[in-house]
């Protein structure tokens, strides 16, 4: 190691000091805000909380009662069925989106500003929105109807409407990465499928698709990992203290409830570990899935 | 000649097809912006209308001044304005710092730091919370400006990013630089970060505008009603006024509003900026 040392030349060393001077306030503060927090997450949901920030060790007691809870499975059951309503329609719609921006149009920009207006809303601000028009007496969207829906009273209809707000909410988004994909494929292609007679639907499955399914496999993961985390949206629609709050909670809202409305901080943290692992577990077998339709052979 | 007219005409169908498509999508997307804008301005009574009334009858801005007088919105607009501020600063200062050390330095333990980089780019935010939470308590500095900002110190996106940006530069630009007898942080603030600024850009739009919609964080730290965001104030001004959709409405559009005119300011560096950093 001395030896090693010695062996750097001047102008070395005074590079490598650089360096560490360089990273210095980025490596503390991962350190501190985010390296340190991860490991007394993974203590802390071993241990009860007392109160004042005392802990005492309980074992796999925090997991061993989140298992055995009904609201907390149902709260897996929502996020999961809520990545089920919006992941494959969402993107399905960006699709077409994406596509119908990559024709000749005018006026491209503008649309591509409007569908992405969301995104720079908060979601608070945007969810507050929905919730007065998704309102089942004098919300606009059952008087067009004419229904009575209580879109966000029913436990029938609640988690529909919140995955309503997350779709509109994020397909400009995608539809704008999804558009940098199809830019991307030649038109030669098309061109030669032309001459060849192929027909629109048979140029899709077999040009677009395969060709996008890089940017739709980037989009997938993305989308899947936002949508396990949701939070803001479905606590913004449900208040806690509404009878639905169990019948469309995600496993964040539950997080959020058990650390810092009921002050369980042990339970909590079980919580979000739980939830870190099934983000791993379905990330990883999206990464097994991809072989079988995702093409990088371009 | 026949089928040349045929052919013709199926394209220009397609073509109308494709607008009114883009232009039904198009409502689909505005129509709740407008609608809130329509409802800001009317009475509860003409709110609660069966069959709705689309228009106002006046331009009142009483729902306005109800919103501001419930909320203290100087303090939200000055909290948010003011954490979205440092936390961009720090994430520009700090980032572009490791980021060019780690693309263009040499030193020893290079791959593991850049590994705690990674990892917490791969683990979501709300692990760290409670124990973030703890600190922020423990410092007696719950309900600050300090607060707000205190999980965005750093960023971990940022470096990954601007580490990128920086191995796209051709390294003779700061071996040039170094020769004519920079040193290199020199070389890095005189030469390689103004090279920068495409990316400093989006960095600073992404950055921006997460730490504007976050809501968790702010909600947990600071509890102290002048003391909220934009957001997390508007999350209280919900259960206030369960029934007071024209309140609610203003409420609303008082905070969307500053990063609705800096988006139609900034298109296309908006969408680039939050599309082309690829990750939310």
């Amino acid at each position: 190691m001395k030896e090693k040392r010695i062996q750097l030349s001047a102008a070395a060393r005074r590079e490598e000091n650089w360096a560490y001077i360089m990273i210095a306030p980025t490596i503390l503060g991962l350190v501190i805000l985010n390296l340190w927090p991860f490991v007394q997450t993974i203590c802390t949901s071993f241990c009860e909380h007392l109160g004042f920030g005392h802990y005492q060790f309980i074992g796999l007691g925090n997991y061993v009662r989140m298992f055995q809870n009904g609201d907390f499975w149902k709260a897996t059951w929502n996020t999961v069925f809520f990545c089920i309503l919006t992941v494959p329609l969402g993107m399905a719609l960006a699709l077409g989106i994406a596509m119908l921006l990559n024709a000749k149009v005018k006026f491209k920009g503008g649309f591509r500003t409007i569908f992405f207006l969301p995104l720079v809303c908060a979601p608070a601000a945007v969810t507050m929105v929905w919730r007065w028009i998704f309102n089942s007496n004098y919300g606009i969207l059952n008087q067009l109807l004419g229904t009575n829906i209580g879109w966000i009273t029913d436990p029938k209809f609640i988690m529909i409407s919140c995955a309503i707000v997350a779709i509109w909410s994020n397909i400009g988004y995608d539809a704008v990465l999804l558009l940098a994909g199809l830019q991307n494929i030649s038109k030669s292609y098309y061109e030669a499928a032309n001459i060849d007679g192929a027909s629109k639907p048979t140029q899709f499955f077999q040009i677009t698709l395969p060709m996008i399914s890089p940017s739709l496999f980037s989009v997938l993961i993305m989308r899947l990992m936002s949508s396990m985390k949701v939070y803001d949206l479905i606590y913004m629609m449900v208040e806690e203290t509404s009878p639905v709050v169990t019948d469309v909670q995600s496993l964040m809202y539950l997080f959020y409830r058990s650390s810092f409305v009921a002050g369980e901080r042990g339970y909590g943290s079980a919580i979000v570990i739980w939830t870190v692992l099934l983000i791993g577990i379905v990330t990883l077998i999206q990464f097994q899935g991809q072989k079988k339709w995702v093409n990088y052979d371009v | 000649m026949k089928s040349t007219a045929s052919l013709e005409r199926s394209r220009r169908t397609s073509t109308i097809l494709t607008y009114v498509a883009l232009i039904f999508g198009a409502v689909i997307m505005v129509f709740p912006f407008v609608w809130m804008i329509l409802t800001s301005f009317k009475t509860v009574e003409e709110s609660m209308m069966v069959p709705p009334i689309i228009f106002p009858t006046s331009l009142s801005p009483a729902n306005f001044i109800k919103a501001v007088t419930s909320l203290p919105f100087t303090n939200l607009y000055l909290n948010t304005i003011l954490m979205v501020l440092f936390r961009v600063l720090f994430a520009i200062l700090f980032s572009s710092m490791a980021g060019y050390a780690f693309a263009k330095l040499n030193f020893r333990g290079k791959n593991i730091l850049f590994g705690i980089v990674l990892l917490q780019m791969s683990l979501p935010s709300q692990i760290f919370i409670i124990p973030q939470y703890q600190m922020v308590a423990k410092l007696g500095m719950a309900n600050t400006i300090f607060a707000l900002v205190f999980p965005g110190l750093v960023s971990a996106f940022g470096v990954f990013f601007l580490r990128q940006t920086y191995m796209g530069i051709p390294t003779e630009i700061g071996e040039a630089a170094y020769l004519d007898g920079c040193n290199q942080w020199q070389t890095f603030y005189k030469v390689m970060f103004p090279l920068t600024g495409t990316s400093v850009a989006a960095l600073t739009i992404f950055t921006a505008v997460f730490a504007y919609g976050d809501l968790m964080w702010p909600l947990v730290v600071n509890s102290d009603l002048n003391m909220m965001t934009l957001s997390s104030g508007l999350a209280t001004l919900r259960g206030q006024f369960s029934t007071d959709f024209p309140t609610l409405m203003a409420g609303s559009l008082l905070a969307m509003l500053p990063m609705i005119v800096l988006y139609l300011i900034f298109q296309r560096q908006f969408v680039e900026g939050i599309a082309g950093t690829g990750g939310k």
